[in-house]
């Protein structure tokens, strides 16, 4: 309760650090903001033209040929926010010991700043992609709104995971290093950028264990099929990431005090 | 408001044998201890009161800037507690996480929303922050092209913009230039003028003096001595000093004054007295008239080199004049055991009226903190009173030769 009445009188110093962040990445660049739009534009380009154009990739079983480029978007940039969530998340008290040494303030403030500012990233890149969608005639309508409760799920998911790493970074530095290379290893073992279907029978039957192949597979139904996800397949994800943000946040409260110290 | 209570308050930091100990102590399913405790700070006890000022004293390492930040709330105690009603600005370091590609005024409106200010507040008093500051168009500019002087103008502005009930300030103002200095100390003045709590850090001996009204003496992670500035700071400069067998000694005089005598006693002052021209003993003596200052010493061991050296202070115990007889190039060598030697500086007192002590030194060199044989604190008192000049104020008798033309 104390900390949520904190995080309320702190919330200028939240928004604006949001702010402040967002504008720091492009402060002494010409273009400034316009490449937070360039960047994604130039990615959505390269894989439409490489994959449907040069490379001629098609989906099995849909007759499009942008399927393939749609299909690994709706993959990669989802993966991108939970990647950044987590990955920021790890860094997060690390990256700010400067001012959680001289300041006094609610730490909490952090990991709030962190996803607020992931969350505005995916925003625009996401915005971007549904203009793509739109302009050429791929929007799949109002199955589309799907998208929103699965990408709150996967926010919470890598919330809690990024809180937990992110404490245990601060006491085991080793934490960091681990999760970067088993996030790469997680990434292939989730069908992001080749179909599910051409993975062999007893390895796919291990992706029950991967919650984030049931969240991507639920993006690529809005997005490339154009139905609805199964919902009960979110099932274990959403029961998972409600786990580890209890987990994570028990665990921050309990050594946000000595963390101040380790830093 | 304003009252900082600080009651039992203990830090330490946990140590690790190796790397592995501490994620032993964190699987483990059942409590284990694998981690050694190091108390930085122990048992510490104190009361300020709304509206007190009060100086935090010690050498380095002593813990004086760990309790300010258990006082602040940055780090949390191991024991006991902190207890501050109202609300605290601290200027613990310097530059409080500004962010180097930010302008000042920017960085300024975060700093503001870091002390729980909004934004609109900080936009109203930044005026004010800018003028204070006074760093000119600096104000917009990044703060990686500013000096540190103008990092710490800009920070002090920020953190003291609106008035705090508490206000706690670390070693930073000694950043700024003299001009600066001068300012920030005016603006603690006016705050303490209305009500605001002060509790600083400083090696500064005037500034403690001039502006606390208690100190706090912390030795090695214990709160050493509570008292007046005075007492305190004499304390601590024969503790300086302190070595193996060296006493340090307190006593209250006959005036209430407390006299502090410290020291390995090889060598100690058996009289001391002021003497006027006509060779009497006097304890009120003329502005401008000739005087000796006559120093007994008997010494208890053989002494290879001996300085005595002497200090006046005024009655806040700053410093007017000082010096020894290494300066005046007069050591004495190869002294013997049971020697008593007689000291008679002669001069001439050009001070301004009111009351003045004497403490005298007793070392082999300049400083006393080779061979501390007896540092001596309100050895003697006296006063010097205007009898015979026209009326003149200040603390030194600066008499000009007239000369108008018109």
């Amino acid at each position: 309760m104390n900390m949520l009445k904190g995080v309320w009188l702190y919330r200028g110093f939240i928004l604006g650090s949001v702010q402040r962040e967002f504008q720091s990445k492009y402060r002494n660049s010409i273009l400034g903001a316009a490449w937070t739009v360039i960047n994604p534009l130039a990615m959505i380009i390269v894989y439409t033209v490489i994959f449907s154009q040069i490379m001629r990739s098609r989906l099995p079983g849909v007759d499009n040929n942008l399927a393939y480029s749609i299909y690994l978007c709706a993959g990669t940039l989802t993966w991108g926010l939970f990647s950044e969530i987590t990955g920021r998340g790890q860094t997060v008290f690390l990256e700010n010991a400067n001012i959680i040494k001289k300041l006094s303030f609610p730490r909490i403030c952090l990991p709030i700043i962190m996803v607020l500012n992931a969350g505005l990233n995916f925003s625009i890149i996401f915005s971007l992609f549904t203009a793509f969608l739109l302009i050429t005639g791929n929007f799949p309508g109002w199955v589309f709104f799907a998208i929103f409760p699965v990408l709150l799920l996967q926010a919470v998911f890598a919330t809690g995971l990024g809180m937990i790493l992110g404490v245990l970074n601060v006491f085991f530095r080793d934490v960091g290093q681990f999760f970067s290379i088993f996030l790469q290893f997680w990434f292939w073992f989730t069908p992001i950028v080749y179909p599910v279907g051409i993975l062999p029978e007893n390895i796919r039957r291990l992706l029950v264990f991967n919650p984030m192949a049931a969240v991507v597979n639920a993006y690529q139904d809005v997005l490339v099929s154009q139905h609805m996800p199964h919902w009960q397949s979110l099932l274990p994800i959403t029961v998972i990431g409600a786990l580890l943000c209890l987990f994570g946040m028990r665990l921050f409260r309990k050594h946000v005090g000595e963390m101040v110290d380790e830093l | 408001m304003g009252r900082i209570q600080v009651s039992n308050l203990g830090k330490a930091y946990k140590q690790y044998p190796n790397r592995w100990s501490r994620v032993a102590e964190w699987v483990s399913p059942f409590p284990v201890k694998r981690h050694r405790l190091k108390w930085v700070l122990e048992d510490i006890n104190f009361t300020v009161e709304a509206g007190q000022a009060v100086g935090i004293i010690g050498i380095n390492g002593a813990g004086k800037s760990t309790l300010l930040k258990l006082i602040t709330g940055t780090t949390q105690p191991s024991t006991g507690s902190v207890t501050i009603t109202g609300r605290v600005a601290a200027m613990l370091e310097l530059g409080m996480g500004f962010h180097p590609d930010f302008t000042g005024r920017q960085n300024a409106v975060m700093a503001g929303q870091l002390l729980g200010l909004s934004v609109e507040d900080v936009l109203a008093l930044m005026p004010q922050i800018e003028a204070f500051a006074d760093i000119g168009d600096y104000i917009d500019q990044p703060v990686r092209v500013y000096s540190s002087g103008m990092q710490m103008r800009l920070a002090f502005s920020v953190a003291t913009a609106r008035r705090p009930d508490v206000l706690i300030v670390d070693e930073a103002l000694s950043v700024g230039d003299a001009y600066f200095q001068h300012k920030s100390f005016d603006r603690i003045r006016e705050f303490r003028r209305q009500g605001t709590t002060l509790l600083i850090v400083s090696h500064d001996k005037a500034a403690i003096q001039s502006i606390c009204d208690s100190a706090i003496l912390l030795n090695a992670g214990k709160l050493a001595k509570q008292g007046s500035p005075e007492e305190i700071m004499d304390f601590y400069n024969a503790m300086i000093a302190e070595k193996e067998n060296q006493v340090i000694r307190q006593e209250i005089r006959d005036d209430g004054k407390i006299q502090t005598i410290s020291g390995t006693g090889e060598a100690t002052v058996t009289d001391i007295a002021l003497y006027n021209a006509r060779n009497e003993r006097v304890e009120t003596v003329d502005v401008g008239s000739d005087n000796i200052l006559q120093v007994k010493v008997r010494t208890k061991a053989a002494i290879p080199r001996l300085v005595l050296g002497y200090m006046i202070k005024d009655r806040l115990g700053q410093t007017i004049f000082g010096t020894n007889t290494h300066l005046k190039e007069q050591p004495l060598e190869m002294v013997e055991n049971g020697e008593e030697i007689i000291y008679r500086f002669a001069f001439r007192m050009n001070l301004g009226p009111g009351s003045y002590s004497v403490a005298t030194a007793l070392v082999s060199n300049d400083t006393h903190l080779e061979n501390n044989y007896e540092w001596r604190d309100l050895a003697l008192l006296f006063n010097v009173a205007n009898l015979s000049k026209s009326h003149f104020v200040g603390c030194a008798w600066l008499d000009p030769e007239l000369d108008i033309q018109r």
